[in-house]
């Protein structure tokens, strides 16, 4: 009992550790891009002011111009659905920083430490390599996106604070731009997706981490080229030929898995969303795609399933080699 | 079990190797180590570069794989690494804390991941010297660095201390305090400490063993007390040095007119009948031992 407990205690400290040394990474990226989105917020509604008049200004799916001559009781809910597509694709450059932030973090967690040698010090404390590899599974899988999250929970709230400025300033009730069940939905909708984010960046995950790993000098060019050469290769010999499938396939489900599936929220099938395309559409196809239905068809996937195979083999192969890389001891 | 508990402590050696062997290729490394290290001791671990030592240091810190038998404190280090580093610590090189790091973050990592280390003693260290805890090691002095490392290092109740190079690139004063805080405030009969370093001499003062090492083998494993009676340095007047030379002395050097010879295995009574008498020092006989090294 007492073990565990110090086991459970020890591994926290392994993520702290990782939080104090990409501090910058995982907290004040996401909070930068979140105050960066704001101000663009702020200028637009200054253009708006001056231009309102002459042309609806759109930002992220939401017609200014709209909501600020038609919001009234009866066509809230339409404006809630096109609201929640403004606070969704506000988040976007969030996620799209979230990406950066894990690849690099990806690359250099078994790396950089070898580099500067201080995985000596590391590997002087009672703390094994499979340990170390898995607070930093937790650090990429976690901890980036829930403070990710955070950041983009905080920006819906600051957005909604300056629109509610502005829709006063225009003489409407800004009430009707909060509606809390709207919001904590949406809210619980990206917690509950950080989970299936996850799994489905395994393949991601362990890759990064067997490359930085693994390579004794230049992580990047390992993790990129690697697969980038071996589709270029696939795609000149059609090599997918053979197993009757389009060079395509292996771009998208190899290459594209071991490299981007850390971006949030890839494992949406774009082919899916084809079909309900169109202007009108497109709130309900976003509110789809975040729906509990699909997420559930993802999980019973082979494309999740095997990925979350591969990625768990690619990070066992990343432990084996955090025992035996201490080539900087010299 | 039962027979391990009834047997004292002390009896087992802190480190014990039977034919360690380990080759890089075609590089031989280490070759058949016999090596005994018992607990108590502060063992000089000393040879050329590529003797060896890290190799054999690496071994025993279950950071590289090798051929043969090694225990250290009955433990296999390729498969006990974490368990053994609860017992164990070491100071690779001056380099090895990263330069993110905060002193007060080390501190409270250390404190949270070793079940051995104690907080009181650790501040008590760093309270001696000028760090602050919001300091990044990247903005302390390497003497700097080196003081906190070993703050946390001796705040760890460890039975051995492994020290690679520890004092390297630190000017004299650090690395006179360096050895000296290692003596009074931290060793004792239940602790080991094991050092490599090039420079002999400031450690020679602190050894209770030696152990010379050269092309992978051991070239001389003694205590200094034994050293002490084995080996004898000779200041020899001109007149007779050619009867001096009959006893196939391992080396000789001159100075002031006069030849130092070293002599091993000598009768002492005899030598001192050519001359004047010393201990040679560590770093004469290191020279001695290794003749020919880079030839």
């Amino acid at each position: 009992m007492s073990a565990t407990m110090s086991t459970n205690n020890k591994f926290t400290w392994l993520l702290k550790r990782e939080f104090w040394e990409y501090r910058g990474a995982f907290f004040w990226t996401p909070a930068i891009t979140a105050a960066v989105m704001l101000s663009l917020v702020v200028m637009a509604l200054i253009i708006a002011e001056s231009t309102a008049n002459r042309a609806g200004v759109n930002l992220n799916g939401i017609n200014f111009n709209e909501i600020s001559t038609h919001l009234n009781e009866g066509n809230a809910a339409k404006l809630y659905a096109g609201l929640n597509i403004g606070l969704i694709s506000l988040g976007f450059p969030i996620g799209i920083a979230l990406f950066f932030v894990l690849f690099s973090y990806g690359i250099g967690a078994l790396y950089n430490d070898r580099a500067d040698r201080s995985v000596l010090f590391w590997k002087s404390l009672p703390i094994s390599d499979t340990e170390t590899v898995l607070a930093k599974v937790i650090a990429m899988a976690l901890i980036a996106p829930v403070l990710a999250v955070g950041a983009m929970i905080a920006l819906h709230l600051g957005f909604l604070v300056i629109l509610s400025f502005w829709v006063l300033a225009h003489g409407i009730n800004p009430m009707l731009l909060w509606s809390p069940t709207h919001l904590v939905s949406l809210w619980m909708k990206l917690i509950l997706l950080i989970p299936i984010n996850a799994l489905w960046a395994l393949p991601s995950i362990g890759w990064l981490l067997l490359c930085s790993s693994f390579a004794r000098s230049k992580p990047f060019l390992w993790a990129v080229a690697l697969p980038v050469v071996s589709g270029v290769l696939v795609s000149m010999f059609h090599l997918m030929n053979s197993l009757s499938l389009p060079s395509g396939w292996y771009w998208t489900n190899i290459v594209g898995r071991l490299l981007f599936s850390i971006v949030p929220g890839t494992w949406v099938n774009v082919a899916d969303l084809r079909h309900l395309d169109g202007d009108d559409r497109l709130p309900e196809a976003l509110n789809e795609l975040l729906s509990f239905n699909s997420a559930g068809h993802l999980l019973s996937s082979p494309n999740f399933l095997i990925g979350i195979v591969a990625g768990v083999a690619m990070i066992t192969a990343a432990i084996y080699f955090r025992r035996r890389r201490v080539e900087s001891f010299a | 079990m039962s027979a391990d508990m009834t047997e004292p402590k002390n009896a087992a050696p802190i480190v014990r190797a039977k034919g360690l062997s380990k080759r890089y290729g075609t590089t031989v490394a280490l070759d058949h180590v016999d090596l005994e290290i018992a607990a108590g001791r502060v063992v000089g671990l000393i040879g050329p570069n590529g003797a060896g030592k890290t190799t054999a240091l690496k071994a025993i810190l279950g950071l590289t794989e090798f051929d043969g038998e090694l225990s250290v404190l009955g433990l296999d280090p390729r498969t006990h690494r974490t368990e053994l580093m609860q017992q164990m610590c070491f100071i690779a090189d001056v380099a090895v804390l990263p330069r993110w790091l905060r002193v007060g973050e080390a501190v409270d990592f250390v404190a949270g991941v070793h079940p051995r280390f104690s907080r009181e003693r650790c501040e008590a260290f760093l309270a001696r010297t000028k760090i602050k805890h919001t300091q990044r090691v990247r903005e302390l002095s390497k003497g700097m660095i080196v003081q906190l490392h070993l703050a946390l290092v001796m705040a760890i109740d460890a039975k051995l201390l492994v020290l690679d190079e520890p004092t390297l690139g630190l000017d004299i004063l650090y690395r006179k305090e360096f050895y000296e805080t290692l003596l009074n405030d931290y060793f004792d009969h239940d602790k080991t400490i094991l050092v490599t370093t090039h420079q002999v001499e400031e450690i020679e003062r602190i050894l209770t063993d030696l152990i010379f090492i050269r092309d992978g083998k051991i070239a001389l494993d003694a205590s200094m007390d034994a050293v002490g009676e084995r080996y004898a340095e000779v200041l020899v007047a001109p007149d007779k040095a050619e009867a001096a030379r009959a006893l196939k002395p391992l080396s000789e050097r001159q100075i002031f007119g006069k030849s130092i010879f070293l002599f091993d295995g000598i009768d002492h009574a005899r030598l001192a009948a050519l001359g004047e008498l010393h201990k040679p020092s560590v770093a004469d006989l290191f020279v001695a031992t290794m003749k020919g090294t880079y030839a």
